[in-house]
């Protein structure tokens, strides 16, 4: 599976960079124009110039899809192990504890039930800022414990997809979450429940090619760059240059794979919607 | 005897084949002490060969699982099926031959055949892709299975693929949709599924097909998230000969690793000197293994096989809890 990680990053970021750079002033990384940092952030991290659309973590984006208060985080006690001792040119064992120091986060999930717009719902964000919301044992435990308990308890399910992929440094095990969350999915289905997929900037590798591409209702932010292989890989393997819009979200629009394309200030008006107009 | 394509830990082995032949070459067949010396030679050539296969590297073992002389999906139907009828085509986009579907008998079981074929010649390897499907060879597979479920026959699997195709047809039509509806639909099919990896087993290209109820790998397969290579080129910043070493170890992707992870329940065992040298053999242990597992399956009601499939792929994944859980499954 093409994972993406800080390598590979620079090719893979739309226009800029990841986090926004400190300071009372930045520069637009789409438009170039200079914004005051705070308006941004009121603007739910969306240049008020060009409407680009900042990478923001997973404790954001409940705060902004969620009612206030309502977010009750559920399945937050789990942490990696290191079940093959991987070392490259660090240990997992070492990459883990700097990310969790650095991010205050155990992994690259947070789960939990909300409501939003007065719905119960179950929320379930992957968090780009831990090790590329890379998908390992403990984000693909989390993410199904998410869908058995939105079909156990009949509540929509809403799971927002940032990643870089599956975790390499849990290899097979990693492989198999993709396996896991699909077979939830499945049972989910069975039972009627209703599953909306967000995708957000980027998705792709194993976890584009397991739960996120099986919404019942796929929405996608815009311009997010969404995927099974990553662009550098396709380009070393075709030997071509890529299309302009490639693999972005109004591309996955236009090639049927996706239902919508929403900006992030209707994203949880449309959460409503759907949820209402699927009867649940 | 002399393989053409040499793997660098074989060369010890190809020089005694050398001396073999020169000696048979120009010796006397009547001769005692010749015989006894082609003898000895043969005899050591065998001890070598056991013991190189038995202590391969991880990486070793990934170039014999790409040796060119591995047999493949369509040299394993020709060794265990005479009457295989292949049926091509995914009804709405096109035949991707880098997946083989088709009816066979397996014993005297009869199956849903489907696997990766990377291709013999360099035509057939272009045709293919190098065993790299594209959405169209997912959706064709799950075609066949369902149909397989329709009338009641079991389905066998057989992986061997770099990966998925990374291009921009395979995005448009979207590939990670085809990969993901496989693993979702084949957790639910009420037919029994057996997979064997039979030579690479590379990622959800992989994974595919191989939402099994069983899944065994040959001896010197491999089956990971990444390749070595990829992996190299990504967390050691440069894929060369030591760092795709690092990385193939790093992984725990050979067939022993995989079942001490829980991933593959079972390892088939290879002829000496790998499938390569005699997939005749290789072929009979695959079908002794999927026989056995199809008539253990298929004494289980096939309504009740998802749930035990879903209670396999479930328990996978290693995590620690840190306190009592807040909330969970228990509620």
């Amino acid at each position: 599976m093409t994972q993406i990680t800080s390598k590979t990053w620079s090719e893979l970021k739309p226009v800029g960079s990841t986090r926004v750079p400190e300071g009372l002033w930045l520069r637009c990384p789409a438009c170039g124009a200079m914004i005051y940092r705070k308006q941004m952030e009121a603007n739910q991290h969306v240049c008020p110039e060009c409407e680009h659309h900042y990478r923001i973590g997973a404790r954001e984006r409940i705060r902004q899809l969620a009612d206030d208060g309502s977010f009750e985080p559920m399945f937050d006690d789990l942490v990696s192990g290191d079940p093959l001792k991987f070392t490259d040119l660090k240990g997992y064992k070492e990459r883990l504890a700097a990310e969790q120091k650095r991010t205050g986060e155990r992994d690259g999930v947070q789960a939990g039930r909300v409501f939003v717009k007065g719905r119960p719902a179950m929320l379930c964000c992957l968090d780009l800022t831990f090790m590329m919301g890379s998908m390992g044992s403990v984000v693909g435990e989390v993410v199904t414990r998410s869908i058995e308990y939105a079909t156990a308890h009949d509540l929509p399910l809403v799971v927002v997809s940032c990643s870089g992929g599956a975790r390499m440094q849990e290899s097979g095990l990693s492989l198999m979450q993709m396996a896991k969350t699909s077979a939830a999915l499945a049972r989910h289905d069975d039972a009627g429940g209703l599953f909306i997929s967000v995708l957000t900037d980027p998705t792709t590798g194993g976890v584009s090619a397991s739960f996120a591409m099986l919404g019942d209702i796929i929405v996608a932010e815009p311009k997010a760059l969404i995927g099974f292989a990553g662009p550098r890989v396709i380009k070393q393997t075709i030997r071509q240059e890529l299309p302009e819009g490639f693999q972005r979200s109004e591309f996955l629009l236009q090639s049927g794979l996706i239902d919508r394309v929403v900006h992030r200030h209707e994203l949880r008006n449309e959460i409503a919607r759907i949820i209402d107009y699927a009867n649940k | 005897m002399a393989i053409p394509y040499t793997l660098e830990f074989e060369k010890p082995l190809v020089e005694i084949e050398a001396q073999i032949e020169a000696l048979e070459a120009e010796g006397d067949d009547k001769d005692a002490g010749f015989r006894k010396e082609v003898a000895r030679l043969r005899k050591s050539h065998q001890t070598l060969l056991k013991k190189i296969y038995a202590g391969l590297t991880p990486w070793e073992t990934v170039r014999v699982a790409r040796h060119p002389k591995r047999p493949q999906f369509r040299d394993y139907i020709k060794l265990l099926c005479k009457d295989f009828c292949e049926l091509h085509g995914d009804r709405r986009f096109s035949d991707d031959p880098a997946i083989v579907t088709g009816f066979g008998r397996v014993g005297a079981i009869k199956c849903m055949l489907i696997g990766h074929h990377k291709g013999r010649d360099t035509n057939e390897k272009l045709a293919c892709h190098f065993g790299c499907a594209h959405p169209e060879g997912y959706r064709k597979a799950l075609l066949k299975m369902k149909m397989a479920e329709k009338f009641g026959l079991p389905i066998v699997t057989f992986v061997d693929t770099p990966g998925a195709f990374p291009g921009i047809g395979a995005e448009q039509r979207g590939q990670a949709e085809a990969i993901a509806v496989n693993l979702l639909e084949m957790s639910r099919i009420e037919t029994p599924i057996v997979s064997v990896v039979v030579g690479e087993g590379g990622s959800g290209g992989a994974l595919g097909i191989a939402v099994a109820d069983r899944v065994a790998m040959l001896e010197h397969a491999w089956y990971s998230v990444i390749s070595p290579e990829g992996c190299a080129a990504i967390l050691w910043k440069e894929a060369n000969a030591e760092t795709n070493n690092l990385a193939a170890t790093a992984l725990n992707l050979t067939a022993k690793d995989n079942k001490r992870l829980g991933i593959v329940d079972e390892i088939i065992k290879e002829p000496v000197g790998g499938a390569h040298r005699d997939p005749a053999h290789a072929a009979r242990n695959i079908e002794k293994w999927i026989t056995d597992q199809l008539i253990e399956l298929e004494r289980v009601k096939p309504t009740l096989l998802p749930g035990r499939r879903y209670e396999r792929f479930r328990k996978l994944g290693e995590y620690e809890t840190l306190k009592p859980a807040r909330d969970g499954t228990g509620d």
